[in-house]
C-alpha cells in the first residue's frame, strides 16, 4: 500500500475514533450533566447512573484510543495539539477524573452530603469535558498559532487558555454541551421507564430549542471565522445539511414519544457534524493561523510507512473484535431501567 | 523553577501515584476471578462471599487506577512534546495497541461484571472477571514494552533527514527482553501486592474472630501465592539486574555506588555519600567481611568478572556522547534499590513463616495483631523499584538517544506548569483521601455488613434541591 494511502487511511481511522467517541460518550456526558437536575430522590439518581454505569468507561476508551492512535500515526499532530492545548487539556483531564471516580464512589457511603457532592462532581466534570472538547475542536477548525518548528507559539505567559477562549471557540464549546445534553436526555428517555421517562422527554423538548438556536449560530459563525469558503478540504456535499436536518426532525420523534428515533436523530446529527469537520480539514490536521505553510497535514505529521503498515494490520484485526464485543454488551443491557431498588445495581 | 524541573516533578508524581493502584489491580483481579470460579464449581456460599468482599476492594482501587491512567496517556504529548515527536513512530505503537487490546477489554467487561450479576448468564459473569484480569495484565505488558524500549532501544534507525527515530522491526520491539523482564517482575510484584493486602486484612478479622472460615481460607491462599510471587519477584529482579548490567552499565554501577572499576567487585552494604550525591564519603563493603566478588556474582553469575565503576563509564560516555554529566543521582538510585531488595527479602521470609505457622490454628497467636502492617511492604518496594528504574536512566529519557532536557515541550511556561502541578496535587490528594476512607471502611466492615449502598430515607436525601 502506498504511503499516501496509508496516511489517508489513518486520518480516516482517527476520525472514526473521534466520531465513535462523540456519539457514545456524548450521551453519557449528557446523562452526567442532567443527573442532579433530573433525579430528585436517591433511587432516581441511582437509576440514571445505572443507564450508563456499565458502558461509560468503555466509551471513554474511544478517547484514549484516539489519543494513542494519533501518537502512533501522527506524532507531530499529537505533540503539537497536546502541548499547545496544555491548560484546557489539563482541565479536561480534571473533569474526566472527578467524573469517573464519582460513578464508583457516590453510593459507597450513605451520607447525603457525600452523595450530593459526588453527584455534582459527575455533572460538573461532564460539563467541563464537553465544553473543552467543543472549544478545542472549534479552534482546530479556526486555526491556532503554530510556528515553523511545528510548535505552538505562546503569545503570553499563559500558553493557550486565553487564546482558545475566543468567541468562536466558546460557541463551539456551548454547542457541544447543548447537543450532548439533548443526546443524553433522549438516551434517558429510551432507557428509563415510568415517571422518569416522562421527565426525560419533557427535558428533551426544552433542550431541543436551545440546541437548534446554538447550532444555527455555529453554522453562521463557521463561515465567518474559518477558511472553508476559500480552502475546502474535501467537499462534504450534503453532509452538513443532512446533519442539520437530523437535528431539526428530532422534535417530531420527541413529541411522539419515539425516543428510539429521537436518539438515532441526535446520533446522526453528531456523527454527521464530525464527518463534516473532518472532511473540511482534510488533509490538514492542524491549521496554522500564522502562515498556511506551517500547517500540519497528514503528510508532514505522520510516522513512517513501516509503522503505519504495522498499525494498519493490528487495527484491521482488532477493531472488528472490539466493535463486536462492545456492541454485544449494549445488547445485553438493552432493557429499560426502573427505580425499583431491587433491580438497581449499586 | 524551570519548566523542565517542574515537568519532571509532575511526571514523577503523577506516575508514581498511578502506580500505587496499578499493582493491586494486576494481582487482585486473579484472586477474585479464582474465588468466583471456586464458587461456580463448589456452590459454597463462603466462596461467593469471598469473591464479593475482595471484589469490592478491587473496585474501589480500580476506579482510581482508571482515572489516573487517563492522565498518563496524555502527558507525553502535553509535557514531553519533543520526546513524542522523536519517538512517536515507535513508542506510540505499543501505547495505541494497549488501548485497543487491553483497555477496551478491561473496561467493557468490568462493566459487565459489576452490572451483570443476575442479568447475564452466570457463565458470562464469570468469564467477565477473567477477562478483566487478563485485560489489565495485557495492558501492563504493552506499557512495559513501551517503557522497555526507552531503557533499551531496539528495532529502530535514526532517520538522518528528519532526525527522528523510526521503527524498522516491530518484532524486535515486542520481543524486547527488557520489556519482558519488566513484565515478569511487575506482574509478580502485582500478585505479591494483592497477597499482602489479603494477608493484612484477613489477619485483622482473624484476630477479632470474625468470619473465621472465610478469612482463614483467604489468609492461606494469600500466604501461598505470596511466597510464590515474592520468590518470582526476587528471581525476576535478579535477572533484571543482570540484564541491566549488560544494557545500562551506568545504572547498574549507580545503584551500587560503585565508583571505581574492579574485578572482582564487592557489594556495598552501606555507602554514605556527600550532599551532592555524587561523591562517596564512607562505605562498608562485603570484601571487608572477607567475602569477595559478591557484586560480580550479582552482575554475571561468577565471582570474578569485572564491574566497571561510575567514573570510568562517565569518561567513556563523554567521549561517545560529548561533554555532560551522565551520572544519575546516586543517593536515590542507591537507597531505593536497597529499600526494594530488603523489603523483597522480608516478604519472602514473612510469607514463609506464615505458611509454617498455618500448620497450627493461628487465631490465638499474639503476633497476628501486627500482621496488618505487612500491607505496606509491597507498596514501598513497588515505588522504590520505579524510582530506581527511571531515575537510574537519567539524564537520558531514551537511553543513549535522547536526553530529558531535549524532550520537554518548548512552549510551556513555568506558570502553566505551576497551575497543573498544584491542580494535580490537590485533585490527587482528595482522591487519596476518599479512597483510603472507603478502603478502610469496607475492609473493616467485612463480608456480612450491609453497607447502605441503597438508602431508604426518601426525598431530598441526596440533597437535591426540590
Ligand atoms: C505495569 C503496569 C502499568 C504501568 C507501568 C502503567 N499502567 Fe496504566 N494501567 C494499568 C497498568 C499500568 C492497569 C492495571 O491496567 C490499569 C490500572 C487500573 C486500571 O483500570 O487499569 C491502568 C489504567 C490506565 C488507563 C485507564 C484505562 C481505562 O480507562 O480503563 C490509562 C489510560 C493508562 N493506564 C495509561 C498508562 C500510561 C500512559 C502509563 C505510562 C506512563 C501507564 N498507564 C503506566
Ligand atoms: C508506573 C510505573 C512508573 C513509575 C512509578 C515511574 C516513575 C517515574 C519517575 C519517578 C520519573 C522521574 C525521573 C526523574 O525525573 O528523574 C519518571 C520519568 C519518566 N518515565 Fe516513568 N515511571 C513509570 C512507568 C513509566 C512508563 C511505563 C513509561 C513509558 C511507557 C514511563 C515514561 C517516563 C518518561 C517519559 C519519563 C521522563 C520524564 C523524566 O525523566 O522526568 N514511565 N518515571
Ligand atoms: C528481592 C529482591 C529484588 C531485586 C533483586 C529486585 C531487582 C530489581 C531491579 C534490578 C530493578 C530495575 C530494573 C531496571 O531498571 O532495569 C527493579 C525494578 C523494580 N522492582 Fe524490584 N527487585 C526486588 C524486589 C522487588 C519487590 C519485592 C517489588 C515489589 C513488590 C519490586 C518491584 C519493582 C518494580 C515495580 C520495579 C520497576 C519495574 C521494573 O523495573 O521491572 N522489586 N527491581
Amino acid at each position: 500500500m502506498s504511503y499516501e494511502f496509508l496516511q489517508a487511511l489513518w486520518f480516516v481511522l482517527i476520525a472514526v475514533l473521534w466520531i465513535g467517541f462523540y456519539f457514545l460518550e456524548g450521551f453519557d456526558f449528557g446523562v452526567g450533566m442532567l443527573l442532579p437536575f433530573l433525579g430528585k430522590r436517591d433511587e432516581e439518581r441511582r437509576a440514571i447512573i445505572n443507564t450508563i454505569g456499565s458502558v461509560w468507561d468503555g466509551n471513554e476508551v474511544w478517547l484514549l484510543t484516539a489519543g494513542g492512535a494519533t501518537f502512533a500515526a501522527f506524532p507531530h499532530w499529537y505533540a503539537t495539539m497536546f502541548s499547545g492545548f496544555y491548560l484546557p487539556l489539563f482541565l479536561l483531564l480534571v473533569g474526566l477524573i472527578i467524573r469517573g471516580i464519582s460513578f464508583e464512589y457516590r453510593s459507597k457511603d450513605p451520607n447525603p452530603a457525600w452523595r450530593s457532592r459526588f453527584d455534582w462532581m459527575i455533572a460538573i466534570g461532564s460539563f467541563m469535558a464537553s465544553l473543552l472538547l467543543g472549544t478545542a475542536f472549534a479552534n482546530l477548525a479556526k486555526g491556532v498559532p503554530i510556528g515553523a518548528d511545528m510548535n505552538y507559539v505562546s503569545p503570553n505567559g499563559l500558553v493557550t487558555t486565553l487564546g482558545l477562549l475566543n468567541p468562536y471557540g466558546l460557541i463551539g464549546g456551548l454547542t457541544t454541551v447543548t447537543v450532548f445534553l439533548l443526546h443524553g436526555a433522549n438516551f434517558l428517555g429510551l432507557k428509563l421507564e415510568g415517571e422518569m421517562r416522562e421527565r426525560a422527554i419533557a427535558v428533551s423538548k426544552k433542550l431541543y430549542i436551545g440546541a437548534v438556536v446554538i447550532t444555527t449560530l455555529l453554522l453562521i459563525t463557521t463561515y465567518i471565522y474559518t477558511d472553508i469558503r476559500t480552502k475546502l478540504g474535501i467537499n462534504p456535499g450534503i453532509t452538513p445539511i443532512a446533519s442539520y436536518a437530523a437535528l431539526l426532525v428530532t422534535i417530531y420523534f420527541i413529541n411522539r414519544k419515539m425516543e428510539g428515533w429521537a436518539f438515532i436523530m441526535t446520533s446522526l446529527h453528531i456523527v454527521l457534524t464530525q464527518v463534516t469537520f473532518f472532511t473540511l480539514m482534510f488533509p490538514r490536521v492542524m491549521i496554522s493561523s500564522l502562515n498556511p505553510e506551517w500547517s500540519l497535514t497528514i503528510y508532514n505529521a505522520s510516522s513512517s510507512q513501516y509503522t503505519l503498515t504495522v498499525m494498519s494490520i493490528v487495527a484491521l484485526i482488532f477493531v472488528p473484535i472490539v466493535l463486536a464485543y462492545q456492541g454485544w454488551t449494549y445488547y445485553m443491557f438493552r432493557k429499560r431501567i426502573s427505580t425499583d431498588k431491587k433491580t438497581l445495581v449499586y | 523553577m524551570d519548566p523542565i524541573t517542574l515537568s519532571r516533578w509532575q511526571f514523577g508524581l503523577t506516575t508514581v501515584y498511578h502506580f500505587l493502584f496499578v499493582p493491586l489491580t494486576l494481582g487482585l483481579g486473579w484472586f477474585v476471578a479464582y474465588m468466583q470460579t471456586r464458587y461456580y464449581q463448589t456452590r459454597e456460599e463462603d466462596y461467593r462471599k469471598m469473591a464479593k468482599f475482595w471484589g469490592k476492594l478491587f473496585l474501589i482501587n480500580f476506579a482510581i487506577g482508571v482515572v489516573t491512567g487517563i492522565v498518563q496517556e496524555f502527558q507525553f504529548g502535553m509535557n514531553w512534546s519533543e520526546y513524542s515527536r522523536y519517538v512517536g513512530d515507535i513508542f506510540g505503537a505499543p501505547l495505541a495497541i494497549e488501548a485497543l487490546l487491553a483497555f477496551f477489554l478491561e473496561s467493557t467487561f468490568l462493566g459487565v461484571w459489576i452490572f451483570g450479576e443476575g442479568k447475564v448468564p452466570e457463565k458470562v459473569h464469570l468469564a467477565a472477571i477473567w477477562l478483566v484480569a487478563i485485560g489489565s495484565n495485557l495492558s501492563a505488558l504493552f506499557i512495559l514494552l513501551a517503557n522497555g524500549w526507552m531503557q533499551h532501544p531496539v528495532g529502530y534507525v535514526i532517520n538522518q533527514a528528519t532526525g527522528r527515530a523510526e521503527l524498522v522491526d516491530f518484532f524486535a520491539l515486542i520481543t524486547n527482553p527488557k520489556g519482558w523482564l519488566f513484565f515478569w517482575h511487575t506482574i509478580s510484584a502485582g500478585l505479591a501486592t494483592a497477597s499482602f493486602l489479603i494477608l493484612g486484612v484477613s489477619a485483622y478479622h482473624i484476630v477479632r474472630k470474625q468470619n473465621l472460615k472465610i478469612f482463614k481460607t483467604s489468609f492461606q491462599m494469600a500466604a501461598i501465592v505470596g511466597l510464590i510471587s515474592s520468590t518470582m519477584v526476587f528471581l525476576g529482579g535478579h535477572t533484571n539486574g543482570q540484564y541491566m548490567f549488560e544494557t545500562q552499565p551506568m545504572k547498574f554501577s549507580a545503584i551500587e555506588a560503585h565508583w571505581e572499576t574492579s574485578a572482582p567487585a564487592a557489594f556495598s552494604i552501606i555507602t554514605i555519600g556527600d550532599l551532592s550525591g555524587k561523591r562517596e564519603v564512607w562505605s562498608f563493603r562485603t570484601d571487608q567481611l572477607g567475602i569477595h566478588g559478591v557484586l560480580s556474582f550479582l552482575a554475571c553469575n561468577n565471582f570474578t568478572c569485572e564491574v566497571r565503576g561510575v567514573n570510568d563509564i562517565q569518561k567513556e560516555y563523554e567521549q561517545k556522547y560529548g561533554p555532560g554529566d551522565y551520572i544519575p543521582l546516586m543517593v536515590v538510585t542507591y537507597w531505593t534499590f536497597r529499600f526494594m531488595m530488603t523489603v523483597g527479602l522480608i516478604m519472602m521470609l514473612v510469607t514463609f513463616l506464615f505458611l509454617l505457622a498455618l500448620r497450627k490454628p493461628i487465631e490465638n497467636a499474639k503476633w497476628m495483631k501486627w500482621v496488618p502492617w505487612v500491607i505496606a511492604l509491597p507498596y514501598i518496594a513497588n515505588t522504590s523499584g520505579w524510582i530506581l528504574t527511571e531515575m537510574g536512566r537519567q539524564p537520558w529519557i531514551v537511553q543513549g538517544l535522547l536526553k530529558v532536557q531535549d524532550a520537554v515541550s518548548p512552549n510551556l511556561t513555568t506558570m502553566d506548569l505551576l497551575i497543573s502541578l498544584i491542580g494535580y496535587t490537590l485533585v490527587y490528594g482528595s482522591l487519596a483521601f476518599a479512597m483510603v476512607k472507603l478502603m478502610k471502611k469496607y475492609a473493616i466492615a467485612g463480608p456480612d455488613a450491609t453497607m447502605h449502598e441503597s438508602v431508604d430515607v426518601t426525598p431530598a436525601l441526596v440533597g437535591a434541591d426540590d
